[in-house]
């Protein structure tokens, strides 16, 4: 069947921001399919909340509403645009719950809107728990035993019924939130409720829990006339009950027979036919180690986080493919982009082995649980390629910036091994590597862990071999060592031997086939080998520049370097260079094989970059689009004679080093808030108590205000520099004068003479928290003329100054009317494709070609403040905070949101309100029956100025509610304030809440 | 372990360690694209005068079942990237290297499996010896030839499998080198199986009054065994007729047809097949270095071919109440979607209208 031509007009759904469980897999999806989209000559109509997308680019969509993903905005869309079709499939489970509430309010019918792709009535038969059992009970295939609950009772009656323990997966939700396992009927109640509350219809799935069967993956692909195909197996480390996405998975699986895979295989063809799913599908398995029963997990009918890795996994574009089948096209008709030659309607095999690593954000969350369950905890991911387990383990750490580059890793606490091990935590892996290290055999790790033997045997390799080169390291050990996966720096401090032989690098083409016909796409990863296939690739004349990605999504270096490091490649090919990418997340757009000219799939270690640059030998390469991950490397490659593009590394080093950069200021005669960098706990007590309480307290050179406080008390310092020098410091803590101003943003594009400054952001919230979390107000909201210019000529001064070419990124403060700076970044920063989109300041494209040497009056932006449009940008962090238990959701000076959306509006109030209601926000509507109430309690120094946003409060006719001080102090202007108990004197105000009476809660104070 | 040496006919050697059986191993050497599937690849009897290379580097994972052999191990080497010492599953019974010792079979590892595969794929297959030393001469690698193949893999006597379940059938299996899942897929579905050697004459056949014959799968060139095709033509038309790969290649060079050696084969459980009757696309299991020439067909039609490549994959022979595929429905390594085949085979016996399949 070829292209459907009624198919004119097509709305596309994207995922909104990224949360846990729903990250950058599907700016990676929704970008592929808007390109389909538009290459067949259809009319792409997109929506989706979240700048930092590439799919949000005006190239990919005819039209796009960067608006909330409510069903109240796609269906004022809907009749905006008519539509003929929409595409709901490539936006995650927002995407898809979308479309299903629009498909089941006969919304969709009545305007002649068609779903295409898998239709409405396959999304319920798989996403519907009780249709779903049916549909595989009628196809004859097994189910873990389970049933529905809609109440806390039922659920604990078919709990009873099926037996202890079961796990609770809530309906409708994203990354499992609110599942759980519960043990006993006490644990049960509780899981209960929390996953009825985290289902939006209140219904959850009681099951089973199968713990220790194998949890097996395929990702299967069907067409209109039933052709089906399983692109890729993966296998998780991990046995069933630790999330997909917490868990280590390989790819393909690796310890299953022909017989269990064809099995497994067989089932996923099977559920798809029945299904009736058009396009990619997602089938989990869990599959009992002792014999050949299996029960089917879960069904994803839709492009996900585990289709993004097999694609990258295998080279097969799944999403891609996916959009071509909803236009119409079969499978047999598709072309295999990767050889050019065979035809898509075939199964991608492989002559490696992929290794995906979690990201958590256990860093930033040191109170949270490290628990592992049901429930996604993971922000991002790494993949590793290699011809074996171990180095593709190896690298994969190393990827995971987890300051690790083997499996050796300090224990999270001093108990022994063998009962850490029992900790389905992050760490398992490291505690599994520590026990068979220590001699325990793997049979007992295996009882404990039930983690299959093989993988357990492939960390046991890699444990005797690090203990016979203790002493001494030969020549030959070291071919081996490297061919197990280990870096030069790692082998020398692990043996000691620090003059070592010379290993070269290759190069091998991920190629879908396993070298079966001759490819013609440039996706590498490296091995250690005779023959290199990317020495021998063809290449262009043009001269090559390497561009550095930003590595694993997580909390402070999300998507937004992702979209900047994809617009540097596209602007430096256009500039007509060769343009290599080195990165090693699977889920974005980087490291799709057709964004640059040749993709390397690697760990951003100064090895690896350094590998693939003897191979490549570019004329320089760019480090200031990938965050920090890129930037860490500057001093690196600037030490071997590397050319860097853009600011120099003396540029950076002057940035990120305090003395150096105050020294610069003080030339200037900029202020900064004052402080110093300090190396002991007598110097932070001492620096402290001279700067006067409140202090900031951070380690230089880190991301997301990682480790960053606001200590009150000598106490405090005391506890955190305990804490920091306890992990070993490089760097100076900075110690810094705490001042609770205003905080503004500027990213500033300079050609060394001139610069550009697109737009000024004012965020909402006062200094102290961190910029990442903020509210971001583009243009300023109440910012007059003269600090405009302050900022305007201080901002300049610098750029020049630092010798800045290209991006940098500038925060100020002011308090008490001075102008401070807070931060520079000499570097791509987050708020960059915020500004570029609604500034339509293309700023990565200007600042590509200004590193190039381009001057920036040529380029047709003019220089200095860029115009000031006639509305208001707004963007608002979102939080993962319900999947993370125990953390502590109090914003401060360390980031905690994992992403962030946009509202635009014709007045400040309108975009903060299309902001706060596409971050997730229900803003109490004026017309609801009950009246909002808010809740004020402040902190003895504050009582002054809530005082008088209580009485606008009050005004607006708002029920207000405080807690004993604060009541006081509001009621001295004599308004109607409730006062109540604090939380932890008595159970008021979670009472309150319970019952909807609190809308919102003014809080400062310490948590 | 000792050195072991991969010397290619055109001169090529790669250096890498030993393991399997220590001995000298010469054959012509094709590689294999399965992830999973090694037992059966090293068990499949058409495998015969080759050596086996695996694309996928890890191999014997999960070691060795022996409920899984699909016949004799014939192969005359096997060359891995990696083999595993640490099987794990719970029907391993050894791991692969005592396997390989058992069968006498030589192997070798440590060589850049992706870089020879890349090889043969621009030169075509060719012949090679995996010995401890590089010979001086060339010559015998050269001059080796796949001889006897079909005597070599098959059985010299009569054999019975009973029907599972209630017999409905009874069918001859000609063997050439067949492997275990053409009988099991027979015998599921009500079969008796009678398996004859090579040489068993039409008339034989015929005499048993079966209601079907299978031509199995089988090692070397179809075009040498003249005897074979010679009966294959007297039993065509006389009762229904399903052949596989070698048997398919010999019913289209007993009506007439003519074959090729393909540069490289196709080998794994990857390849796409699609139905000319129906427009649908099947992934397969193959193994097979010829091919029958689609411009060389002279009798029936052509129904399967290779969506990468369009080489014929499948003939019906409406006029002789016969069909035959160059893929494997019996899978065994490979998926299982195409195993309907063997319905169609049931309901052709069950006196089904041809036309209507």
């Amino acid at each position: 069947m070829p292209l459907n031509k009624d198919i004119k007009k097509v709305l596309m759904i994207g995922s909104g921001p990224i949360v846990i469980g729903q990250a950058a897999e599907f700016d990676y999806a929704g970008a592929q399919a808007c390109r389909v989209l538009k290459k067949a000559g259809v009319n792409v109509v997109l929506v989706n909340s979240n700048p930092a997308t590439i799919m949000t680019d005006k190239a990919l969509a005819d039209e796009i509403y960067l608006e909330p993903l409510t069903a109240e905005t796609v269906k004022r869309i809907i009749i905006k645009e008519k539509p003929d079709s929409m595409l709901a499939g490539l936006g995650g489970q927002t995407g898809l719950t979308l479309a299903m509430q629009l498909s089941r309010e006969g919304f969709l019918e009545a305007h002649g809107v068609k779903l295409i792709g898998t239709n409405a009535e396959a999304i319920d038969k798989a996403e519907d728990r009780q249709m779903f059992k049916d549909t595989m009970l009628s196809i004859g295939e097994p189910v873990i035993p389970s049933d529905i609950a809609e109440d806390v009772d039922t659920a604990l009656r078919i709990a009873s019924e099926i037996g202890y323990p079961v796990i609770i997966r809530p309906a409708f939700t994203l990354g499992g939130t609110g599942g759980g396992v519960a043990y006993t009927p006490e644990e049960m109640r509780q899981a209960a409720q929390s996953g009825l509350d985290a289902s939006p219809i209140n219904q959850i799935l009681v099951e089973k829990y199968i713990a220790g069967w194998k949890e097996i993956e395929f990702e299967v692909m069907r067409d209109g006339i039933g052709n089906v195909i399983a692109v890729c197996s993966m296998e998780n480390v991990d046995p069933v009950g630790v999330h997909t996405g917490d868990s280590i998975v390989v790819a393909p699986a690796l310890t299953l027979s022909n017989k269990e895979y064809q099995m497994l295989r067989s089932a996923a063809l099977n559920i798809i036919n029945a299904l009736g799913i058009m396009g990619g599908c997602n089938c989990q398995f869990a599959l009992d180690p002792y014999s050949m029963k299996y029960a089917v997990i879960e069904v994803n009918p839709r492009v996900s986080r585990s289709s993004a890795l097999a694609s990258k996994a295998t080279g097969y574009p799944i999403a891609k493919v996916t959009t071509q089948i909803a236009l119409g096209y079969t499978l047999d008709e598709i072309k295999n982009e990767i050889t050019g030659k065979t035809c898509a309607c075939f199964e991608p095999t492989v002559d490696y082995v992929v290794v995906k690593f979690p990201k958590w954000p256990f860093d930033k969350f040191n109170t949270a649980r490290r628990r592992l369950g049901t429930q996604m905890k993971a922000t991002g991911e790494v993949m590793a390629i290699a011809p074996n387990f171990e180095m593709g383990l190896l690298k994969a750490v190393r990827g995971a910036e987890i300051g690790a580059d083997t499996l050796n890793k300090v224990p999270v606490d001093d108990r022994p091994v063998r009962e850490r091990l029992a900790d389905m935590d992050d760490v398992r892996i490291f505690t599994c590597f520590e026990a068979l290290k220590s001699g325990m055999s793997v049979e007992e790790v295996t009882s404990v862990t039930r983690i299959d033997p093989w993988f357990l045997f492939r960390l046991k390799n890699l444990a005797d071999f690090e203990k016979k080169i203790e002493n001494s390291l030969s020549d030959e050990d070291y071919f081996r060592g490297k061919r197990l996966g280990y870096t030069d720096k790692a082998l020398s401090r692990l043996s000691g031997r620090k003059d070592l032989p010379y290993s070269e690098a290759v190069y091998k083409m991920v190629d879908t086939c396993a070298a079966e016909f001759a490819a013609e796409t440039p996706y590498f990863y490296s091995t250690y080998d005779s023959v290199c296939d990317s020495r021998s690739f063809k290449r262009s004349s043009k001269p090559c520049i390497m561009v550095l990605g930003s590595g694993p999504i997580r909390i402070g270096q999300g998507i937004e370097f992702d979209y900047s490091s994809v617009h540097c490649v596209w602007t430096l090919r256009e500039l007509g260079y060769d343009v290599v990418i080195v990165n090693n997340n699977p889920e974005t757009v980087s490291t799709d094989y057709d964004t640059a000219d040749r993709l390397y799939f690697e760990p951003l270690t100064p090895e690896d970059v350094m590998n693939i640059i003897r191979v490549e030998k570019p004329v320089g390469v760019v480090v200031a689009f990938g965050g920090q991950t890129a930037i860490k490397l500057t001093k690196f490659l600037d030490e071997n004679n590397i050319p860097i593009l853009g600011t120099s590394a003396e540029g950076i080093d002057i940035a990120e080093d305090r003395a150096r950069f105050d020294a610069l200021l003080e030339n200037f005669g900029i202020r900064r808030p004052s402080g110093r960098g300090v190396n002991t706990l007598e110097e932070a007590v001492q620096a402290a108590q001279e700067l006067g309480y409140p202090v900031l307290l951070r380690p230089s050179y880190v991301i997301g205000g990682q480790n960053m406080t606001i200590s009150r008390s000598r106490e405090h310092t005391e506890d955190y520099m305990r804490r920091i020098l306890a992990g070993g410091i490089e760097n100076p803590v900075l110690v810094d004068k705490y001042m609770p101003g205003v905080e503004l943003e500027v990213d500033v594009i300079s050609d060394g003479d001139d610069v550009l400054i697109p737009g000024i952001m004012e965020h909402i919230e006062r200094a102290g928290v961190h910029s990442g979390d903020s509210i971001a107000v583009y243009p300023p909201y109440n910012l007059d003329d003269r600090y405009i210019e302050k900022i305007c000529e201080c901002s300049k001064k610098l750029a020049l100054a630092l010798g800045t070419k290209g991006l940098v990124n500038i925060q100020y403060l002011i308090y008490q009317e001075e102008l401070y700076v807070i931060e520079v970044n000499p570097r791509a920063s987050r708020t960059v494709p915020y500004i570029s989109k609604v500034t339509r300041v293309p700023m990565v494209d200007i600042a590509a070609q200004v590193m190039l040497g381009a001057k920036l009056k040529d380029l047709g932006c003019g220089t200095g403040l860029y115009r000031t449009p006639p509305y208001y940008a707004v963007k608002v962090p979102v939080f993962s905070f319900e999947k993370l238990s125990d953390a502590n959701s109090i914003l401060g000076p360390e980031m905690k949101s994992t992403g962030e959306v946009l509202g635009i509006g014709k007045t400040m109030p309108e975009a903060l309100f299309k902001g706060l209601t596409a971050a997730g926000f229900k803003v109490p509507s004026p017309r609801s029956h009950k009246k909002p109430g808010v809740l004020i309690s402040v902190e003895e120094s504050d009582y002054q100025e809530i005082i008088s946003l209580a009485k606008r409060f009050y005004d607006l006719g708002i029920a207000l509610y405080a807690t004993t001080g604060t009541a006081q102090a509001i009621s001295t202007l004599g308004i109607d304030v409730i006062s109540v108990k604090n939380a932890g004197e008595s159970d008021d105000i979670p009472h309150l809440m319970a019952e909807g009476d609190l809308s919102y809660i003014v809080y400062t104070g310490a948590v | 372990m000792a050195k072991r040496y991969l010397i290619l006919a055109d001169g090529s050697v790669y250096e890498g360690e030993g393991f399997g059986a220590d001995k000298n191993g010469l054959g012509e050497l094709v590689f294999n694209t399965g992830v999973v599937g090694y037992i059966e690849t090293l068990t499949d009897p058409s495998y015969y005068g080759q050596i086996v290379m695996q694309t996928f580097p890890l191999i014997g994972n999960y070691g060795i079942i022996e409920d899984d052999f699909e016949g004799r191990c014939l192969v005359k080497g096997y060359v891995v990237r990696e083999w595993c010492r640490t099987p794990s599953n719970f029907r391993s019974q050894y791991d692969i290297d005592e396997f390989l010792k058992k069968q006498g079979v030589p192997g070798i590892y440590g060589v850049d499996t992706r870089a020879i595969t890349q090889h043969i794929r621009d030169k075509g297959v060719m012949n090679a010896l995996i010995a401890d030393q590089v010979p001086s001469s060339l010559d015998d690698i050269v001059s080796y030839r796949v001889k006897d193949a079909v005597r070599r893999a098959s059985a010299e006597k009569v054999s019975v499998f009973p029907a599972l379940g209630e017999k409905k059938y009874f069918v001859t299996l000609v063997d050439y080198g067949t492997k275990q899942g053409i009988i099991r897929e027979l015998c599921q579905r009500g079969c008796e199986v009678t398996v004859v050697p090579p040489e068993t004459t039409a008339e034989e056949i015929l005499s048993a009054s079966p209601d079907g014959v299978m031509l199995s799968n089988g090692p070397g060139d179809p075009a040498e065994n003249t005897a074979c095709i010679a009966e294959i033509r007297k039993l065509m038309g006389r009762v229904p007729v399903f052949g596989l790969c070698l048997g398919h290649q010999m019913m289209a060079l007993a009506t007439g047809g003519k074959t090729i050696k393909l540069k490289y084969g196709h080998r794994g459980g990857n390849q796409p097949v699609t139905d000319l009757r129906t427009g649908h696309t099947y992934i397969t299991s193959q193994n097979h270095g010829y091919a029958v020439d689609v411009n060389g067909i002279a009798a029936g039609q052509l129904r399967y071919v290779n969506a990468n490549d369009q080489t014929c994959e499948g003939i019906d022979y409406p006029e002789y109440c016969a069909f035959s595929v160059q893929f494997h429905p019996e899978a065994c390594a490979g998926p299982r979607d195409t195993s309907a085949l063997f319905d169609r085979f049931a309901r052709m016996m069950g006196g089904k209208s041809f036309a209507a399949e």
